[in-house]
């Protein structure tokens, strides 16, 4: 239980760092983002008192007030969910987009990252178990397609699938014109097509460190005493290798999540990009390009706000897995 | 006195030069094909930018494939790809070099002098390295360098810097950790040793090859990550690196085109010298972790064991 406390308040502790950063980031920055935000927002409409009080508390622009009262009026802002509205889809409010578009990059990245964990851990187990053999050796060179940015890989698979055979779409996240958004066959077969390539891409890019470092340790973990006793008691190989070893050795894995999940977000925002797949990465870079100062902010607290999430999700499966966790506390 | 308390520094000091010696990577295949191929595009970066033209000049031949003239074809407004490419490599090796040096410097301060020091100093340490670590480093790039119009090259690794050390911080830490408890530390300290001796000369030499594997780890970290901000068109203002090249690349529509000589050479440069890094690795991996230097099944066929044998061995192996 108290393991359990320590770590929701260690997430809090960097939920509030995210809100901060978030807080401070507009102010410190050369330039003057509000100006440039309220004068775009005047060009496509009228703006509101509100909408203008909302934007000078995300973004700084009223010098009036002290660091400390702003500080506490945009705590109360952002908790209330208010993140300003949105200049690049205007009038949309910014939670709106985000509430769009977030379901798409959850979904690849989600779906994405469980197979290439899954697929990496087995394969990796399998490679230490059997040292040396063909699947050992293969090791390696799924490492090297980590050092390729997902950006090229799928800018290679585009060009590959997309235009020379045309087997998959080249940009979207559904076809546009034959089917609708909704929980029907047609409409989750388009976006399974479509999101084929995208979740290659990160599941090629992401696989090899999860097979790499499963394999090191799984070997690690063979050369253990316990693994002897076992192999004398005479159990089955089988049973040594899945629950004596590959239980032990997939915990640095799990625990080296955070790390790994970071790789994963940066490169699905670019991969985004690339396919221009609807989710919250292409957000964010029609944000940069429009200079959406309040939409970049938002997404920038959602993204980390996800990640914070998935880990702390991962942390709580960790004491799961791992009895000495609880045991310790 | 000090006669006394000098000597044994120096023997132990020459002998942990040798240990030194000792502990280099042995040179497998998989290190000669790293060192090779990395040397190899540092070189190309190093003297290539002197050897090519202008990479901008504007030449009035369009987009075209490879040809005598131009060996890597030319740009839609018909640059020199080859000379592009060189001068990219300078820029891109820049990144990851300053970088390194960065996060080396970042992480070993937050890592190693935290748990050294332990207490509340290793706690707040730990703690900012863990908010750090959870906290997505390319968001907080896009966002910090959308702010800044006119951004320098420096300023790109710097940003780049501070939300890619905390990784590595969290491992020196632990390796630390179990390093300051060992005896020969105890020994030290009860010897009388000042704190930073300690730190420097009796627990740094034995991190070298986890600060090597963290250092470049940080390279690939930082040319990846300056790769896919320019690509998105943030890089900084003015630079060649792989990644503008790609932007330009992707903005000229060198895809729908079929130019594939302007997109591959600098996405699969990354790629290799990544994975040349990552060569590299492995075999500063084996130093640090003994257990996965043992003989594999094929440096065991070239012993010339006949079939039975070698299933002997291996059995042997796995008890």
């Amino acid at each position: 239980m108290r393991h359990l406390l320590q770590k929701l308040g260690f997430y809090l502790i960097a939920l509030w760092a995210a809100i901060s950063l978030n807080f401070f980031i507009p102010r410190w920055m050369p330039g003057n983002p509000v100006d440039i935000m309220l004068s775009k927002l005047a060009q496509r409409g009228p703006v509101t008192p509100e909408t203008r009080r909302a934007i000078e508390l995300l973004l700084g622009g009223d010098s009036s007030l002290p660091l400390l009262d702003q500080y506490w009026q945009y705590l109360g802002q952002v908790l209330g969910g208010d993140l300003g509205v949105s200049v690049a889809y205007f009038p949309t409010p910014v939670v709106q987009v985000i509430d769009q578009t977030l379901p798409w990059t959850i979904g690849l990245i989600g779906i994405s990252t469980v197979i290439s964990f899954l697929f990496g851990i087995g394969l990796g187990q399998l490679a230490g178990w059997k040292r040396g053999s063909w699947l050992d050796n293969v090791v390696p060179v799924t490492t090297m397609f980590q050092s390729v940015p997902y950006f090229w890989l799928a800018l290679i698979l585009l060009f590959a699938f997309g235009s020379i055979w045309q087997i998959f779409p080249l940009n979207g996240g559904y076809d546009v014109w034959e089917v609708s958004p909704g929980w029907s066959p047609e409409f989750i077969g388009s976006v399974m097509y479509y999101g084929t390539l995208p979740a290659l891409t990160i599941v090629i890019s992401s696989i090899g460190g999860w097979m790499l470092g499963m394999r090191n340790m799984m070997v690690s973990t063979l050369s253990e005493d316990y693994i002897v006793t076992a192999e004398a008691k005479g159990l089955k190989p089988r049973r040594i290798m899945t629950n004596y070893a590959a239980r032990n050795a997939v915990l640095p894995s799990v625990a080296g999540f955070a790390i790994s999940l970071g790789f994963v977000v940066a490169g699905s925002i670019v991969t985004e990009a690339v396919f221009s797949y609807p989710g919250i990465g292409s957000a964010l870079l029609q944000a940069v390009n429009s200079n959406d100062y309040a939409l970049m902010q938002g997404i920038f607290l959602v993204i980390t706000l996800s990640v914070l999430g998935a880990n702390l999700l991962v942390d709580l499966l960790y004491t799961v897995i791992d009895p000495r966790t609880r045991a310790r506390a | 006195m000090t006669g006394l308390t000098e000597a044994p520094a120096l023997v132990s000091g020459a002998a942990r030069l040798r240990s030194l010696g000792r502990s280099m990577p042995e040179m497998t295949p998989k290190l000669a094909a790293g060192l090779g191929i990395a040397a190899l595009i540092v070189l190309f970066g190093l003297v290539g930018p002197l050897l090519v033209g202008n990479p901008s000049t504007v030449n009035d031949v369009g987009l075209s494939a490879p040809s005598a003239e131009f060996p890597l074809g030319t740009t839609q407004t018909g640059q020199d790809v080859l000379a592009q490419l060189a001068h990219a490599t300078r820029g891109s090796l820049t990144i990851g070099l300053i970088v390194g040096v960065l996060v080396v410097a970042l992480s070993a301060f937050f890592g190693i002098v935290g748990a050294y020091a332990g207490g509340w100093i290793d706690e707040s340490f730990s703690l900012i390295s863990n908010v750090m670590l959870v906290i997505p480093g390319l968001p907080l790039v896009i966002i910090i360098s959308s702010y800044v119009p006119d951004k320098s090259l420096l300023l790109v690794a710097v940003v780049l810097a501070i939300t890619g050390w905390a990784g590595s911080a969290r491992v020196l830490r632990g390796f630390t950790l179990s390093l300051r408890n060992r005896d020969y530390v105890a020994a030290a300290r009860v010897s009388g040793e000042k704190p930073w001796r300690i730190l420097c000369v009796e627990i740094l030499p034995n991190l070298v090859p986890l600060l090597a594997s963290q250092a470049v780890f940080a390279v690939i970290f930082a040319i990846l990550g300056e790769a896919g901000l320019s690509f998105l068109g943030l890089g900084a203002s003015g630079s060649f690196t792989w990644g503008t090249m790609l932007y330009y690349a992707q903005n000229g529509l060198a895809l729908r085109l079929g130019a594939w000589w302007w997109f591959v050479p600098p996405g699969l440069l990354i790629a290799l010298f990544g994975a040349a890094l990552s060569l590299i690795n492995f075999s500063i991996d084996e130093i640090i972790n003994p257990k996965l230097r043992a003989q594999t099944r094929q440096t065991r066929k070239s012993w010339g064991l006949s079939r039975a044998e070698l299933r002997r061995v291996a059995k042997e192996d796995e008890l």
